[in-house]
């Protein structure tokens, strides 16, 4: 049976989604559940929880014990910040980035939202909407995810009360009025029975809605990509140099976002020269058009001099902004503070760049979504910065453009990644 | 079964090399408005190759003539061609391959006209860097010493592989550009951040970057990219007679390195490998799958894991891969 369903699979295109939520919320369960229910778990993973939960004393199996971390992680209590997990139903192909709550959440979840598409934000129906869920949705909503989904989960516990439901929907609607997501879908669920996630069960016949299987499997892949600017940052220069390819000299990258066109006027950044694109080349041969975000190699009509680091973009149409100094939301990952000092290394698309953050105009907390002015940032803080910058950078708003917006910032002394980065245009506050 | 085989011949066109034929208009993009899965992760693959090239000054692509290393094979043509590719390929030889692999291996490698370096475990068990406990003892683990060795050597600073999170959960944990220090060790609480698809690529002189860039593809994916893109893969991939030996949970194939113990019996059994690896613990499965497209149907309703269902060393404990790593193995 399996194998004629999975012939879609081919079709299916592919969801990145996030899971938010503390362990006591049921997150692991529901993961586990997921799995479970659409049948992505294998013979063998079963045996060993299965194993494992006699051995803790216990009957049938915890399905949270699938997301069970690594022998570091339970020797010393600790859990590592992301991990990724694959299944796929005939539909669709889905990645979950699995990141665990407690005290480093808003390094982790930022991490593991930045290539997100969706984000389930888990609540526990006794408790209700808590200060937590609101830092997951502004988190969600800071890094772009277009589409929300909030699991009121553990409805077994509140007697499956529509009207308990009711009014934690109610009361989140009201705190997320001021965040931007393309869509909003609140479930009642039960993670532990199974209720709401592939199966609808029989205890919460007053809900009309989609299980979230089936809304995972439907929501349009809103991958936020834009189609219209056309930005592709330049790799790597191909140049053979052999007899029959003496003078070809391809540009290799990605498309990140918009398409190009054989024939279409393109501008060079930050040179600013122009040209034709003379040919869109990929490894089965030349083609018409290439879109987002295919990886593809161009050839341009005349002889410029371009090298990784500059980037194509159409010319006559909205371009990025060439930039020696850029206003930006950092989110700060490392243990050491922000040195106002010091110099540190920005690498946005392909380009890599000296940078000195110049000035903090504030930290935003993430609870109270105030904004106070702060002297440094530490880790997990978010905060709104000003860049300069020793050579240019090609900047497009992160709301107008993720790929051409976001950047990291990385330690030149220990080569870590200390801040993930976000610009912004001067008129956007948040 | 069958409608399975049509779909697949439908998707990958009727010519093994379009751009061998006159005619270079390809068969799927100059069409298709929307990418589908194999495209996305196909394109998110050649990204991350092109970055290591621009951005790494010595980097190598591990080769081992197992499924997922031709599949990189594949992506570095489509990220480098007409260009050649801007790293060695390199094999560590465990001495105990299959021989039909390291035949297709050497066969693929003429094709591609690309430089293959192999540095092998026999040279490190005689130089006394590898110690085993006996002669028919698994050297998956012991690779480790020559690859960090061959590291060192060649004064590599990054290291193309092809492991997916999908295949355990310590790799389900590990960035797609992982850190190594000075000793080749993976910390796995001290991994750099990986935010969108920018990567910090990094190093000091000795340390390294191990890569992954089908790090988000599973087992199915890549065997569908293989029907895809008609890629030709060792022989031991499909079902055939082969004498083994129940021994735990799996089947062991007979060799000179594996012979029946007191009790054992040596059985002849249709059977195809799910992996490529070290002969003294790669299981095969029971299978009569003799095409890529009754493999894909196969890997589609499989219920084990391809871990669970053919590597012995990955069972010794519930954390051996991690442990593995974290001593420099891939």
């Amino acid at each position: 049976m399996l194998a004629v369903e999975n012939i879609a699979l081919e079709h299916a295109e592919l969801l990145r989604f996030i899971t938010a939520g503390s362990v006591d919320d049921g997150k692991s369960t529901l993961i586990g559940r997921l799995l479970h229910d659409s049948k992505s778990i294998f013979e063998d993973q079963l045996n060993a929880i299965t194993h494992t939960t006699q051995r803790r004393g216990m009957e049938g199996v915890d399905l949270s014990l699938l997301t069970d971390g690594l022998q570091a992680e339970r020797e010393q209590g600790i859990t590592i910040d992301v991990a990724y997990r694959y299944f796929a139903t005939p539909r669709r192909k889905f990645i979950i980035a699995d990141t665990p709550g407690h005290e480093q959440y808003t390094r982790n979840m930022v991490t593991g939202a930045s290539t997100a598409n969706l984000a389930i934000i888990l609540i526990d129906a006794r408790k209700g909407v808590l200060t937590q869920s609101r830092r997951h949705a502004y988190l969600a909503s800071l890094v772009g995810i277009p589409h929300l989904v909030v699991a009121v989960n553990k409805m077994d516990l509140v007697g499956h009360s529509r009207r308990t439901f009711e009014r934690i929907r109610d009361e989140f609607m009201a705190f997320t009025s001021g965040l931007r997501f393309d869509s909003i879908r609140y479930i009642p669920m039960s993670a532990l029975n199974g209720d709401m996630v592939v199966e609808r069960g029989d205890m919460l016949g007053w809900y009309e809605g989609a299980t979230l299987l089936e809304l995972l499997e439907t929501i349009p892949v809103g991958h936020r990509i834009n189609l219209e600017d056309f930005r592709f940052p330049v790799q790597w220069v191909c140049r053979p140099h052999t007899e029959e390819m003496h003078d070809f000299r391809g540009y290799m990258g990605r498309v990140e976002s918009g398409s190009i066109h054989v024939g279409d006027a393109v501008t060079v950044l930050p040179s600013g020269q122009t040209t034709r694109i003379k040919e869109v080349v990929t490894y089965e041969g030349a083609i018409e058009r290439a879109i987002a975000p295919q990886s593809i190699t161009l050839t341009i009509e005349d002889h410029l001099d371009i090298s990784r680091g500059d980037m194509l973009v159409r010319t006559g149409e909205h371009v990025p902004r060439v930039a020696r100094e850029c206003e930006a939301t950092l989110c700060w990952l490392s243990e050491q503070s922000l040195d106002l000092r010091r110099k540190y290394l920005v690498k946005h698309t392909t380009r890599v760049v000296k940078t000195q953050i110049s000035r903090i105009d504030c930290r935003v907390d993430i609870n109270t979504l105030n904004h106070e002015s702060v002297e440094t940032l530490k880790m997990n803080d978010i905060g709104q910065v000003v860049l300069k910058l020793h050579q240019p950078l090609l900047c497009d708003s992160y709301r107008r453009n993720r790929a051409t917006g976001s950047f990291i910032v990385i330690d030149e002394l220990n080569n870590n990644t200390v801040a993930a980065g976000m610009i912004r245009s001067g008129d956007e506050l948040n | 079964m069958s409608i399975l085989a049509s779909d697949v011949q439908e998707r990958t066109g009727t010519s093994p090399d379009p751009a061998a034929q006159g005619n270079p208009l390809p068969f799927r993009h100059a069409s298709v408005k929307r990418l589908n899965h194999l495209d996305a992760l196909e394109s998110e693959a050649i990204h991350i190759m092109r970055e290591v090239a621009a951005e790494c000054a010595n980097p190598v692509l591990l080769f081992s003539g197992g499924k997922d290393s031709i599949v990189l094979l594949r992506l570095a043509e489509k990220a480098f061609r007409p260009g050649r590719f801007p790293f060695p390929l390199m094999h560590v030889d465990t001495g105990h391959n299959f021989p039909e692999v390291i035949e297709f291996r050497d066969r693929r490698v003429r094709e591609l006209g690309e430089r293959l370096i192999v540095r092998s475990m026999e040279a490190s068990i005689q130089q006394g860097r590898v110690v085993l406990r006996s002669e028919n003892q698994s050297r998956n683990a012991f690779q480790s010493v020559t690859l960090l060795d061959a590291i060192e050597e060649f004064r590599f600073d990054a290291c193309i592989g092809g492991a997916r999170r999908d295949e355990e959960k310590a790799r389900a944990k590990e960035r797609i550009f992982s850190f190594r220090d000075e000793f080749g060790q993976w910390d796995p609480k001290n991994q750099r951040p990986e935010l969108w698809d920018i990567y910090n690529t990094r190093v000091h002189p000795g340390e390294n970057i191990r890569v992954f860039p089908i790090s988000n593809w599973t087992e199915l994916d890549v065997w569908e990219y293989i029907a895809r893109e008609r890629l030709e893969v060792p022989r031991i991939y499909f079902a055939h007679m082969r004498d083994v030996i129940r021994r735990g949970n799996g089947l062991l194939p007979v060799s000179h390195l594996v012979q029946p113990q007191e009790g054992e019996r040596v059985e002849r059994v249709m059977v195809r490998f799910r992996t490529v690896g070290d002969m003294s613990c790669t299981c095969p499965v029971e299978s009569t799958a003799s095409d890529i497209a009754e493999i894909i149907a196969e890997t589609a309703t499989t219920r084990i894991t391809e871990r669970g269902a053919t590597r012995m060393d990955d069972q010794t404990s519930e954390a051996s891969m991690e442990l593995r790593k974290k001593e420099g193995y891939f």
